[in-house]
């Protein structure tokens, strides 16, 4: 009867939410905040029973013991900065093991109306700049992994862009995961705030140096009336890391979000996007890539609510899997009752290059309006063997014909980045990828 | 209301008067106007038929399983199997599965009866049938004898829980074929019984399935032997009668290597103001080079346009392809039902067995419908198809939920699923939740879904040519749903496009 209660059981027991030594001091207007979400965790991880976990398990990171952060030698984050290397000028933050490290980070040349603050700072000396822009939503405050972030942050970043603000650069924004011989936890807090009409390029280069972490950030942006946020993740963690991300997007009218996330690394990872069109003519675009191989676990989730008329979104989530890897896809568009003339489309597909891997896709619709058009399409499957047998016709070895058809699956999940370097450094994370797994034997 | 489709198409093909422009408001108040229409329709077939019925006690009890065993003279086994059931059944909990996007009042289930049957049991042949019995058939437009000899189709027609008649048995048996109700199977073939019954949804299965093992209290059983083509397609016509009788059918049909049988299914209800539970387990069994086509038309009482009353129907269908080259197909037409949770699967085990799932379901009103198939594939080669139509209008719900499941050893599977849905209104709601999970590169699998409202331009096209916005919805939405429509045997066909048809006029939005 206990095996059948432990199977059936919809938590997974977590001893971290227990550990004070976590829970840094803050603000007394926040404490309410954290009450809530302490409240959330008590019973511990959502199990494979809770349908929004249902393809991904967190047992495994539910088997770590953490211990508190400590330092790391600059020697290390030279090394690991190397590999966020952009290629073009940015507005940059670095943060390692969840805290900012104000040495490596560069913030000349921001201009009059954006602020770009690092959380720690903005809690210490002016909590109040947060009221209304953190907790906002049920999506974060009902999360059950954003609730541990709610619970423990201590640092991240505060982005504000006054109305009609277009920052010419990118905001990169590097997290460096470097732990020792006990797991770490970490929790960044990401909040923008991109008012009336203005832009933002927004990178996040989430870079793997050594050992087993959890990484949990939690993003939360508001894009304003007519404002744009271009959201671009590179996600190359460490094969013992577990990366759990949740980013919150609101859009007001006319408004539009655009969102890539490459996944590469991390042994069980999910990112999670929650977009809400609150206002008429509000859009959408989330594309996502994954190459995976070994034992890694990938999971995308994403939920689009459409609230107001003429809304539109675009999705596009591909993944490719080596070995016994796993990649899961969960899309859900919501139209509601009233939100007429939604225009939404979505796409995921997968590429298995080998026995034992596994693709799961859950691509849901859920509508309550009638004039509205909206579609979904969905496929797994091997490389096509009329495509291979083409290549190879014209003289191509297996191995650059499997890395070229792979390379053409892939590269379309890119192709939404505007900036020219910052894709060419999102290619260059794929081709290596390719160079050490499609051009060997599955 | 009901006209035929026949004379739509007359009226479609003559030609257009010509069109006066009329302004959106004046046509919009037509479009209300028929949508009133409509909504006012009553259920076509509500009535209700005076037969004293033999109950048991209401409730649910040990002893009421006991007395549903004993009635039927069960053997050991099957009462045993039955008491298993229950005893699980009660260990669940009365928490029934929540999963679905579906809403209702809790069911009582001490408030029902669990058995129910027609008091003159047992004829030998129509004379000996309840005359009432017979005018209830004749009332739903299926005169029993004539249907049968005109036709040519054998009908074992369940009226509540007793087969009461069954035609054609004597050339049916001369080719070995066994179609009977699964209580005479029971009792004839035991051994086939015994080892079928259970094997494709055990009595653990789900909630619903597993209060149908410890209750079920009839149903068809079909045996058809080594390479015999069942001369004619089996179908029973089910008919909840009795009041606050839960139905609790059990179907079973066997195909043995290289047969083929053609199965149909379909059921009308008289108007009830309670809600009435339903929670039938068909199985499906295919052999090697065996095919199974099962096709269902239902149009159970759906309740008033409050959503008062109407049927709760929680079905577990599932066939097994076990041999190499089997086939099981499924077809639905889904019009009727409060509440319709079903989803007909196929497990496609045997190395190239196929599997299909054609379906509509229709819900106007407040009907709520969760439906689609799950396709489990397990052997090589193996392939599956899934074309599901859902058109909601009024205030209803349709979900589609499918699973389809690829395991690491089904080399080479194939699965291609389409479902689309039509919306008709503001106020309604239209799901698509699939599952897809492939564990097999080799597979391939696909899956595109659409959804969206009848296009104003291929309305306008239709207007501009004379056709009346009704005809030209049904005209619309039947093209919608042809892929399915067309693979409905032909004697559904005719009554599937004429449900559709009622179902559809004035759901101008």
């Amino acid at each position: 009867m206990a095996a059948t209660t432990k199977k059936h059981a919809r938590r997974i027991a977590f001893p971290y939410g227990e550990t004070a030594a976590h829970a840094p001091v803050l603000a007394n207007w926040l404490v309410g905040l954290r009450t809530e979400a302490r409240a959330l965790i008590a019973d511990g991880l959502p199990s494979p029973r809770v349908e929004a976990w249902k393809y991904t398990n967190l047992q495994p990171l539910a088997e770590r013991r953490f211990a508190v952060v400590g330092d790391v030698s600059p020697d290390h984050v030279r090394h690991a900065m190397a590999k966020a290397e952009l290629g073009r000028s940015a507005h940059r933050l670095v943060f390692v093991n969840g805290r900012l490290e104000a040495a490596f980070s560069d913030l000349a040349a921001l201009p009059k109306g954006a602020t770009v603050r690092g959380l720690g700072d903005v809690l210490t000396a002016d909590p109040a700049a947060l009221a209304g822009l953190i907790g906002r939503s049920e999506a974060v405050r009902g999360h059950a992994l954003a609730a541990y972030n709610t619970a423990f942050f201590s640092d991240g970043v505060l982005i504000t862009l006054d109305a009609g603000i277009a920052l010419d650069r990118p905001v990169h924004l590097v997290f460096i995961g470097a732990a020792g011989a006990s797991p770490v936890a970490f929790h960044p807090r990401l909040i923008v705030d991109a008012g009336a009409g203005s832009q933002l390029a927004l990178i996040e280069s989430h870079i793997g140096e050594a050992g087993a972490y959890w990484a949990n950030p939690v993003t939360e942006i508001a894009v304003g009336h007519d404002a744009m946020v271009r959201h671009a993740k590179l996600q190359d963690e460490t094969m013992d890391a577990h990366h759990l991300a949740l980013v919150d997007v609101s859009v007001g009218r006319g408004g539009r979000y655009e969102s890539t996330v490459l996944t590469l690394g991390a042994a069980l990872s999910r990112h999670e996007i929650v977009v809400r069109l609150e206002g008429e003519h509000a859009e959408a675009r989330l594309d996502g890539g994954y190459l995976i191989g070994g034992k890694q676990h990938c999971d995308n989730t994403t939920r689009i609510e459409h609230l107001m008329p003429h809304g539109s979104c675009r999705e596009v989530y591909k993944g490719v899997l080596d070995n016994e890897s796993r990649g899961t896809f969960q899309g859900t568009i919501i139209v509601h009752k009233g939100a007429v003339k939604t225009d939404a489309h979505q796409l995921c597909r997968a590429l298995m290059l080998s026995k034992g891997a596994e693709a799961d896709a859950k691509p849901e619709l859920e509508i309550y309006a009638d004039d509205v058009k909206c579609s979904h399409g969905a496929s797994a499957g091997a490389l096509d063997p009329l495509q291979m047998f083409y290549l190879r016709a014209r003289g191509l070895d297996e191995a650059a014909a499997r890395a070229l058809l792979v390379e053409g699956f892939i590269g379309e999940t890119i192709e939404g980045i505007a900036d020219e370097a910052v894709r060419g450094y999102f290619a260059a994370r794929i081709a290596a990828w390719l160079a050490l797994h499609a051009a060997g034997p599955a | 209301m009901c006209r035929p489709l026949a004379r739509r198409r007359a009226r479609i093909g003559r030609k257009g008067r010509p069109m006066v422009e009329r302004n959106a408001e004046a046509r919009a108040a037509d479009n209300a106007a028929q949508i009133d229409a409509l909504v006012n329709e009553k259920y076509r077939y509500g009535f209700v038929t005076d037969i004293e019925s033999d109950f048991a006690p209401k409730g649910l009890s040990e002893d009421i399983v006991r007395f549903i065993s004993a009635k039927k003279n069960e053997p050991q086994w099957l009462l045993d199997w039955r008491l298993k059931a229950y005893r699980l059944w009660l260990s669940l909990g009365p928490e029934e599965p929540a999963w679905a996007k579906i809403s209702y009042p809790k069911i009582d289930y001490q408030d029902a009866y669990y058995y129910a049957a027609p008091k003159s049991t047992g004829p030998k042949s129509l004379d000996e049938v309840d005359p009432e019995l017979l005018k209830t058939y004749e009332k739903l437009g299926i005169p029993l004898a004539e249907r049968a000899a005109l036709a040519g189709i054998a009908v074992d027609a369940v009226f509540d829980s007793v087969s009461v008649a069954t035609t054609f048995k004597d050339k049916l048996a001369s080719m070995g074929v066994i179609f009977c109700s699964i209580s005479e199977a029971v009792r004839e073939h035991p051994e086939l019984v015994r080892k079928y019954l259970g094997s494709v949804v055990p009595y653990a299965d789900n909630f619903f399935a597993t209060l149908n093992s410890a209750v079920f209290t009839d149903g068809s059983f079909v045996y058809i032997p080594k390479g015999v083509r069942c001369p004619m397609e089996l179908s029973t016509y089910f008919r909840i009668n009795a009041a606050k009788t839960g139905q609790f059918e059990r179907t079973l049909i066997i195909a043995d290597e290289g047969s083929h049988v053609s199965y149909l299914e379909g059921c009308t209800a008289p108007m009830r103001d309670e809600n009435q539970l339903h929670a039938a387990v068909v199985e499906l069994v295919a052999l090697d080079d065996a095919e199974i086509k099962y096709s269902t038309v239902q149009n159970w009482y759906p309740g008033d346009a409050e959503g008062k009353g109407g049927i709760y129907n929680f079905v577990t269908k599932r066939g097994a392809c076990r041999g190499r080259n089997s086939k099981i197909s499924w077809t639905q037409v889904e019009t009727g039902s409060a509440i319709t949770w079903k989803y007909p699967s196929c497990i496609l085990q045997g190395d190239h067995s196929v599997g299909e799932f054609y379906s509509i379901a229709i819900t106007n009103n407040r009907q709520q419908a969760d439906t689609g198939t799950k396709m489990i594939h397990i052997g090589k080669n193996t392939s599956s198809r899934i074309i599901s139509k859902g058109i909601s209008a009024g205030r209803s719900s349709a979900t589609y939920r499918g699973l389809v499941r690829v395991l690491p050893g089904a080399e080479g599977a194939r699965n291609h699923t389409q479902c689309d849905s039509l919306l008709i209104g503001p106020n309604c709601a239209a799901h698509t939740v699939p599952y897809i999970e492939s564990r097999n590169p080799s597979a391939h699998i696909e899956h595109e879904a659409t959804t969206s409202k009848i296009s104003d331009d291929q309305l306008f096209y239709c207007r501009s040519r004379g056709i009346g916005t009704e005809d030209a919805v049904a005209l619309i939405v039947n093209g919608f749903c042809r892929e399915v429509l067309q693979v409905l045997p032909m004697e559904f066909a005719v009554e599937a496009q004429k449900l559709v048809g009622v179902s559809l006029e004035g759901s101008v939005g």
